[in-house]
């Protein structure tokens, strides 16, 4: 049988099965691979909430979608041409995401009596030979034996033996879709450089993974997909959370700051943790406090003291640090505070994405006190954003949020990295002494943006005291008169709205600059929203995209925008806190699009919805 | 920014600590004597006045930065002891102070109490302990005896209260010291000791607040009472109290015993010496936490119960940045590139 090579334009794929099966492995060396052969991709892993819930459950079921071509992706894709699972419980829980005549490939021993009852499924009913799968193009195979026979000269353990099956998989898809392996060789010789047996067994693996596509005579053809037309310039794979550690490394080389870390262990936040703990050899000192309260109020103290000080956490974990934010505010000191969010209120559903806490970041202070908020909109984009935000939190001496989400930090794309030396500057605010002065330092002096002056410890002449009380103006000495009082307010208030003279303007990402419909969007539903525009253009239908990093302050050409079109969408994976803001602010009547699931947009939703704006 | 700042004495007085502020504590307050004291022996430990930095929480105590010309932050309640953590890592060679009292230090701040003492910080703790929540004007606090009446406790505290320093010893504190406002000798001394050393030094001051608790320690700082319920230690000397010294502490196997010097039966040669670097006898010393009320009690000691120094926490941080500096260039654009990357043309 000759098996015909297809060319497709783009792809989704989505790898299940239990967490313990190694999927987010097959989904992130599969991604490399695919980088590597320059086609543009966008990924999103959809991790279970327990770590090792029983094996072979629904609970337990972990997945990984990828979704690459030879044209822009800017999205994991809604639905997903090819489903991979090693087991019951994966088909089970991610059928209903496989297009309509899609392939399905399964390991047949996954569908056991054990485990179809693992996955409440009755044993008469194994949907690999009842027909419920009759409109889908079905492969199986036994993979754990022909694993298990495959390797078995290397004399591993069946534990051993069965954690390689992920490679067996990872080979056959790269030769379904026609990917080379040496990007995975490599990677598993890094990963098992200490054990050379285990290393050589998953070679194996992948090799008689790839060679059964070959042999085994199941497929008709196989698939392949050309490099995507993309801007020149050097390029590499990158998560959210991977590209808002470089991020911050890179802000304090710039800056000649040490970056100071302190945060506590939360999910999705965690992996920023992680990654800057490599990197000490920067300086960078990571510091696991006891709890999120010590993590934000260490991390305070070390600015204080100089350093770049950076705290992150996850919905539950920022609650805690709001007190310690409304002292920063007041200390008007260098702050970069972190959200990766996730959904829900209380412990919520950590591993799921969603963009609730918007107007937490407004608002989550008591008293009048103002931050500037920024948002990432996409993985790559985190290294962007996170460096504009501490640019902008050392040189405007303010606290500063900087927001994510479970979508963006854990997404993967292909990033066209700078070089350190085209990074913008970053210039500490720096008191000095001045050798003529004959009055005492006075710590709330400011420039002409407002902006006070870094005072460091150790700097004769630069002795001063600050609080969380209210100080006078100037001087910084507490100060409970009324006038006062409200004169910081609006100063402090007033200095944040300063920043926005130093942005750009808002710009387009689609459509022109006045019309019926307007899409105003923030955060990670940035890709979801382009492709939509993207399909509608082809179906003729043109609307327009901008979409905002800065939330507070707005950008100054925002009300102009806003007032250039008959109607604003804006989609949120909240119940509509930019539109409460958009309303509130520039009176205009804003159309909420809403998804509360703790899954991002379909494509499909977003171009529904201007359908039905636009009918 | 980080460049090591050398110890140099300079020379500056006890008046050149004195800021333009109005110290606003109580007339009479305990806090005034500990003020006084801390500016009279702070000239004298070699640090220079711009590398002193005094980080205090909330409560009447926590004014303290206010009135001392250094450097200063007064945070928010129970976190000074967090806030100084992340100073004194990122900032080594600053000399860093703690002012916390009972209730910001062990109620709302009691959790990064214990953290900084078991990370072994480079700091300074001074907590004001006066056994009741003063700023808000009278409530108990975690440290009021059982059945105080406070204006929260009409009927009586029902709370057992904390033993500080027996905590920080649970907490492997490296070193650990009690004084009291009204003894501004053993004040200063302490002070001097507390500074002196390398470690997360607490200082647990008897402060008396004479608006809401007036008198809480007078059982230790009165003439009367003073010689009998209050017990000085000294390295390396007999546990010896009592009118003309007729008192002592011997330890009988590992039970500690009050022994009469007048009889002839025990003389202080029998006495427990104490040895400040023991941890387990420091341990049973912080123990002696009985009520005066109580028959046959033991009395309080002050001075300096523990003191062993153990690596601190910010000079281990720093070693281990220096020898990933080493192994390692610190070149961003290769981190940046990462493991994989390719070129499109
Ligand atoms: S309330 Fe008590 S502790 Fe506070 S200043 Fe007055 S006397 Fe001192």
């Amino acid at each position: 049988m000759t098996i015909e090579t297809k060319r497709l334009n783009d792809v989704v794929i989505r790898f299940a099965g239990d967490s313990g099966d190694g999927i987010q492995l097959i989904g992130t060396e599969f991604t490399n691979a695919t980088a590597l052969l320059q086609n543009d991709l966008g990924t999103f892993p959809d991790f279970p909430a327990e770590i090792r819930a029983p094996a072979g459950t629904l609970a337990g079921v972990s997945g990984y979608q990828i979704h690459f071509g030879s044209h822009e992706i800017h999205t994991p894709g809604d639905d997903c041409d090819t489903l991979v699972v090693m087991n019951a419980a994966g088909l089970k829980k991610n059928v209903e995401f496989l297009k309509k005549g899609g392939i399905i490939i399964a390991n047949e021993d996954g569908f056991d009596n054990k485990n179809l009852r693992l996955a409440n499924i009755d044993e008469n009913d194994n949907p690999l030979k009842n027909g419920s799968l009759d409109g889908f193009s079905v492969f199986t195979a036994p993979i754990t034996k022909l694993t298990r026979e495959g390797i078995k000269d290397f004399g591993l353990g069946t534990k051993e033996t069965d954690r390689s099956r992920n490679m067996f998989v990872l080979g056959l898809i790269s030769w379904l879709y026609n990917r080379p392996l040496e990007s995975s060789i490599d990677f598993i010789n890094k990963k098992f450089s200490k054990d050379r047996t285990i290393a050589e067994a998953n070679i194996k693996a992948l090799h008689i993974g790839y060679s059964f596509g070959e042999t085994a005579e199941m497929f008709a053809e196989r698939y392949e997909i050309l490099a995507a037309p993309m801007k020149p310039g050097h390029y590499r794979g990158i998560t959210g959370n991977q590209a808002a550690s470089l991020g911050l490394v890179a802000a304090s080389q710039k800056a000649g700051l040490q970056l100071f870390y302190g945060t506590y262990p939360i999910t999705p936040a965690s992996d920023i943790l992680h990654e800057l703990a490599r990197h000490k050899n920067f300086g960078v000192i990571t510091f696991q406090a006891e709890d999120e309260i010590a993590a934000i109020s260490s991390t305070i103290g070390a600015s204080y003291g100089g350093s770049l000080g950076v705290t992150a956490s996850s919905g539950p974990g920022i609650d805690l640090k709001s007190e310690a934010m409304g002292l920063a505010i007041m200390l008007e000191l260098p702050l970069v505070v972190i959200n990766v969010q996730r959904a829900g209120p209380s412990t919520g559903m950590p591993t799921k994405t969603e963009q609730s806490d918007l107007l937490l970041a407004y608002f989550g202070r008591h008293g009048e006190a103002p931050m500037p908020i920024v948002a990432a909109n996409s993985p790559a984009d985190c290294f962007d954003t996170i460096y504009e935000a501490c640019k902008i939190a050392v040189e405007f001496m303010t606290p500063i949020f900087f927001l994510s989400d479970a979508y963006l930090a854990n997404g993967a794309e292909p990033w066209r990295f700078p070089e350190a030396k085209d990074l913008d500057s970053i210039t500490p605010q720096y008191a000095k002494v001045d050798g003529t002065a004959t009055q005492k330092y006075q710590p709330y002096l400011r420039d002409n943006r407002l902006v006070r002056q870094w005072a460091l410890p150790g700097i004769k002449g630069l002795e001063n005291r600050i609080g969380g009380l209210e100080k006078e103006d100037i001087t910084g000495n507490i100060s409970y008169d009324s006038k006062n009082h409200e004169k910081m307010v609006r100063i402090r208030a007033q200095k944040v709205e300063n920043i926005a003279q130093s942005l750009p303007d808002l710009s387009f990402d689609a459509g022109a600059e006045s019309g019926k419909l307007l899409i105003l969007g923030w955060g990670s539903t940035y890709g979801t929203i382009k492709t939509a525009c993207q399909e509608l253009k082809k179906e003729g239908i043109e609307v327009s995209h901008a979409h905002l990093r800065w939330l507070n302050p707005f950008p100054k050409n925002l009300a102009k925008i806003l007032s250039s079109f008959d109607k604003v969408l804006i989609p949120e994976n909240n119940t509509g806190q930019l539109q409460l803001l958009i309303k509130g602010k520039y009176m205009v009547d804003a159309v909420g699009l809403n998804k509360i699931q703790g899954q991002p947009f379909t494509v499909s939703e977003i171009s529904n919805k201007v359908k039905e704006l636009l009918a | 920014m980080t460049e090591v700042l050398q110890h140099i004495p300079e020379v500056f007085t006890a008046k050149d600590l004195v800021t333009d502020q109005e110290v606003r504590w109580c007339p009479g307050c305990g806090d005034y004597s500990i003020l006084k004291q801390v500016q009279t022996v702070m000239p004298n430990l070699g640090y220079k006045k711009e590398e002193i930095v005094f980080v205090s929480g909330i409560g009447c105590s926590s004014r303290f930065p206010y009135y001392m010309d250094t450097f200063g932050m007064h945070s928010i309640h129970g976190r000074a002891t967090a806030i100084a953590t992340g100073l004194k890592t990122s900032r080594p060679e600053l000399n860093v102070w703690i002012v916390t009292g009972d209730g910001d230090a062990l109620s709302i701040g009691g959790n990064h109490f214990i953290h900084l003492l078991r990370r072994n910080l480079d700091v300074n703790l001074l907590l004001f302990n006066n056994q009741i929540y003063g700023l808000t004007k009278g409530q108990y606090s975690p440290t009021s005896v059982e059945g105080q009446v406070t204006k929260s406790t009409p009927f009586g505290s029902l709370d057992h209260p904390f033993n500080p320093l027996a905590l920080a010893m649970g907490a492997d504190a490296s070193f650990v010291a009690r004084s009291m406002d009204r003894d501004p000798k053993h004040l200063q001394q302490m002070i001097e000791r507390t500074a002196k050393f390398k470690g997360t030094s607490l200082l647990e001051i008897y402060q008396n607040c004479n608006v809401f608790n007036d008198g809480a320690f007078f059982t230790y700082t009165d003439k009367e009472t003073k010689a009998g319920e209050a017990l000085f230690v000294e390295n390396g000397k007999p546990l010896i109290y009592g009118e003309g010294n007729n008192k002592g502490i011997r330890l009988n196997n590992t039970t500690p015993e009050i022994v009469d010097l007048t009889t002839g039966e025990f003389s202080t040669t029998d006495l427990w010496v104490h040895d400040e670097k023991d941890y387990l006898k420091s341990t049973l010393l912080t123990r002696f936490f009985d009520s005066p009320d109580l028959e046959n009690h033991f009395p309080r000691p002050f001075g300096v119960l523990y003191a062993k120094e153990r690596p601190c926490y910010e000079d281990a941080v720093h070693a281990q940045i220096a020898y990933a500096k080493e192994g390692k260039e610190a070149d961003l654009d290769s981190i940046i590139r990462g493991r994989q990357t390719w070129v499109v043309k």
